[in-house]
């Protein structure tokens, strides 16, 4: 009876096949290392955001006049209603931490080239669209934070020649960040950029399963069968679903089952993040001011600036760089730059060998540079911009646009080490 | 290039160290959120002197009878001075335009002060007001200069003033400021006042979020629950790789 | 690659003792999502208990009282009204008031407390209309009946006790809310001796 039931819909939906294609029988480099925790803990911590949200909904008020009030009546009078806010306002945090390194370990093992360029093009349509449902998000609790912190951000599009003034009165659809941009901002936080995020991340699951996960070693699981490489009794001895091996012209060699071998080591990936995602929730949901920040805890109010605005840390980096240069037009073009180049590292890497184990000595130390210039220039961007920092700002941009303009020169003809033949 | 960018590194982290922060050291607020007796006191405090001007108005009498262990009949006669319900918000009936003509200011909400300015500083800066003729009431304050707020508390803590030293500097004697000091007319002692005080700040910690010590009770009870998993989850693991490796 | 045999017993028990670890995790989770919307602090203070002060409450006068958005009457029944409810009693669908419409130490004849004041939720138990309070009229409505209650919505009647009299569309007998006297004036409507 359930078989009968299970076979007619499996006819017309073809569920358990979809998913032996893409979980049962999907096929896995078998040497994922800790890196490779971040992509289910993304999607992890975009469920989380997504439930809490639509409960805090439940009881949020988008006016200028209600929303900070009503952030209190949710963190006061709503049963649980601080645990599903923190939950909420650490989880913007965290998805930007898992996304930080997730795009590091694409960057490390060269996750990004041929032929994953348009899976990583998703990724940093997630990351952009990210950014934007995170800005609009902390300016919800309608704290002074959040008015001036968007304040700061809609003004830079007030730079670009021409448009800029009627472009960032047309976005706040006011003279002033008023109730009128708070409901706007509200509609795209709650409803449209949610809905694009995870189209955006089933686009970036499908391109992935596609073209196979990358791993560690950077090499190929799937292998012309060619006589080239032999399967051992090890790579025998697991099933893969037969798109894999486009009708045995290809071989599988040194790969696993997702499930169950992946799900459960991601389960304990998942044990560890959940253990720190606790601690934060419960016993410093602040993050030392940097998650939650402490002038937000005082209701908006236009006439008074607080005494040092600072975007929220997973802004900074960008921040910083749009503070280094003193044009205001050209800081703006570098912060997007900054940002663009990221994008387009499938086509600025020229290499062919993916994996920072087997590349050079020159692009280990650029990618350490890389990553010191980003967390410097993370720190300058909350700091106040005295001479001195401006100073470091510009020298950690300097070093960060570097990264690329090296990568573009030494990967065309890299002394890159010797390949192994099978995963180590 | 590895010197460069570690005496950069240096260099940024020394400059770190005096980035800014307040113009005197901060002193420690005694918090305990446990102690509901500080707690009942500092509720006491804040009824008596900071209720007139400020608002506590996202705070309920209700939560805060509840969570501070004092009985509803007993809190309504002492802590409830005009009539409110139980369950009506921590407010006052000042109207905005004479707290504007009055202090220039609309006084602020203290719920969330703690959480704003921090407990260290809001404890220092009601133990460092003084006397300076110069200010529209009579007192300045030395965390925040210019305050446009009189020292309410000034029946506890009596007059205070700057008390000076002469210490050497550099070898030359110089006017060192070294704390302050009252004329002793205050209802209070000292330490009674730094302890009242202390109870006050208290009191601003909890009603800056209530469910901080529910808070730590449940999260302790999920971290240990989370272990748990964690270690199933990676014998779990173990066992299927067993496949694998 | 390790050819030795799975242990299927350690698996299979790490495997249910995970999940069940996991589904207990996911209850837990599920906790402040669905506590969340119980009613919140406000919507308690809104429904909180109400006291009404009837020192000043004539004979045969009818007070309203707002609780949790219902109109509450409270009436000082006269003599006369209190004797009429005994002759009431065979036109009534339920005299007896056996149908749980008042806790129980209303469950008597003048279905209140103290026998001459009357505390009853004015909302009629047809459609939710509030029916009006006929001190001298009710005759006309009900033969013989001098005082009750009408209402004017599908023309459902009530005696002096709240209770419904047959042969109209209302099913069933006012709703007597919790109530207890803080003294002899003072009656506090939403809690009784049981609730605290």
């Amino acid at each position: 009876m359930f078989k009968n039931m299970m076979s007619w819909i499996e006819y017309r939906l073809p569920f358990m096949d979809k998913m032996n294609l893409h979980v049962v029988q999907y096929p896995a480099p078998k040497n994922f290392n800790f890196w490779y925790f971040f992509g289910s803990l993304a999607i992890l911590v975009l469920v989380n955001q997504i439930l809490t949200g639509v409960w805090l909904t439940m009881n949020y008020v988008p006016s200028a006049e209600g929303a900070f009030a009503s952030v209190e009546y949710i963190m006061r009078d709503v049963e649980y209603g601080w645990l599903l806010r923190y939950m909420h306002s650490t989880g913007a945090s965290a998805f930007f931490v898992v996304v930080y390194l997730h795009m590091l370990r694409g960057m490390m093992y060269g996750s990004y080239q041929k032929p994953r360029e348009l899976l990583w093009i998703f990724g940093m349509l997630i990351f952009l669209v990210l950014m934007a449902e995170a800005f609009m998000g902390y300016m919800l609790p309608w704290g002074q934070m959040s008015y001036w912190g968007a304040q700061v951000i809609i003004s830079i599009f007030g730079v670009i020649p021409f448009v800029g003034d009627d472009l960032t009165l047309w976005i706040r659809g006011d003279y002033v960040i008023s109730g009128a941009t708070l409901n706007r901002f509200f509609a795209l936080h709650v409803i449209a950029l949610p809905l694009v995020l995870v189209i955006l991340v089933f686009l970036h699951i499908m391109a992935l399963h596609e073209v196979g996960s990358n791993n560690p070693d950077g090499i190929d699981i799937k292998r012309d069968n060619d006589g080239s490489v032999e399967q051992t009794a090890a790579d025998k001895k697991f099933t893969f679903h037969q798109y894999f091996t486009r009708g045995g012209k290809k071989i599988i060699v040194d790969a696993i089952p997702f499930h169950p071998y992946y799900t459960v080591k991601d389960l304990v990936g998942v044990a560890g993040f959940l253990l720190i995602f606790a601690f934060v929730i419960f016993f410093a949901p602040e993050g030392g001011g940097y998650f939650l920040e402490k002038p937000n805890f005082e209701v908006a109010n236009p006439m008074k600036t607080p005494d040092h605005i600072a975007p929220v840390w997973y802004f900074t980096p960008f921040y910083a760089i749009l503070r280094a240069i003193p044009d205001p037009l050209l800081g703006a073009v570098a912060m997007f730059a900054a940002i663009i180049a990221l994008a387009l590292l499938p086509w600025i890497d020229r290499g062919t060998v993916r994996s920072v184990r087997y590349r050079c000595e020159l692009h280990r130390w650029n990618l350490v540079v890389f990553c010191i210039s980003f967390v410097a220039l993370g720190v300058l961007g909350v700091l106040p911009a005295t001479p001195t920092y401006t100073l470091f700002s510009q020298f950690f941009s300097f070093t960060y646009f570097a990264f690329f303009g090296l990568l573009w020169l030494y990967s065309k003809n890299e002394k890159t080490k010797p390949l192994p033949v099978r995963l180590t | 290039m590895m010197r460069t960018l570690l005496s950069a590194v240096a260099l940024l982290a020394s400059s770190l160290a005096i980035a800014a922060g307040p113009s005197i050291p901060l002193d420690k607020a005694p918090v305990d959120l446990r102690d509901q007796a500080s707690l009942q006191n500092g509720a006491k405090l804040f009824q008596n002197y900071c209720l007139g001007c400020h608002q506590m108005q996202y705070q309920r009498y209700s939560r805060t009878f509840k969570d501070l262990g004092i009985p509803e009949d007993l809190g309504m006669e002492h802590l409830m001075f005009t009539g409110e319900k139980l369950g009506d918000h921590i407010t006052n009936s000042m109207p905005a335009d004479y707290a504007q003509t009055s202090f220039g200011v609309l006084p602020p909400d203290l719920t969330n002060v703690a959480r704003v300015r921090g407990a260290d500083w809001v404890y220092t800066y009601l133990r460092t007001f003084y006397v300076d003729e110069s200010r529209p009431f009579g007192v300045n304050n030395k965390v925040f200069p210019l305050v446009g707020m009189p020292h309410v508390l000034q029946e506890l803590q009596g007059v205070p003033y700057r008390a000076y030293e002469t210490r050497l500097v550099d070898g030359q004697p110089t006017e060192v400021y070294v704390g302050i000091r009252t004329d002793g007319s205050g209802e209070l002692s000292t330490e009674e006042y730094d302890r009242a005080v202390g109870d006050l700040v208290n009191y601003l910690v909890y009603s800056g979020e209530p469910s901080k010590l529910e808070s730590h009770a449940l999260g302790i009870k999920v971290m240990i629950f989370l272990l748990i998993f964690f270690v199933l989850a990676y014998f779990l693991k173990k066992e299927y790789w067993k496949d694998v490796e | 690659m390790s050819n030795a045999p799975v242990d299927h017993g350690r698996r299979r028990f790490l495997t249910i003792a995970t999940s069940v670890v996991g589904g207990v995790g996911a209850i837990g989770v599920a906790v402040p999502f669905i506590a969340s919307w119980n009613p919140s602090e406000r919507a308690k203070q809104a429904g909180a208990a109400v006291s009404a002060d009837i020192s000043k409450l004539e004979p045969g006068q009818l007070i309203r009282v707002e609780w949790r958005g219902k109109p509450v009457w409270i009436v000082k029944r006269t003599e006369q009204m209190l004797a009429q409810l005994a002759e009431t009693e065979d036109r009534l669908r339920d005299p007896g008031s056996e149908v749980e419409q008042q806790p129980a130490y209303a469950q008597n004849r003048h279905r209140s407390i103290k026998p001459e004041i009357l505390v009853a939720v004015g909302i009629c138990t047809h459609l939710g209309c509030s029916p009006t309070y006929l001190p001298d009229d009710f005759a006309a409505q009900t033969e013989g009946i001098r005082s009750g209650f009408f209402c004017p919505c599908h023309g459902s009647k009530f005696d002096m006790a709240g209770r419904v009299f047959q042969g109209v569309p209302a099913p069933a007998n006012l709703v007597i809310p919790p109530y207890m006297y803080v003294d002899d004036n003072t009656i506090l409507i939403g809690e009784d001796e049981g609730t605290v």
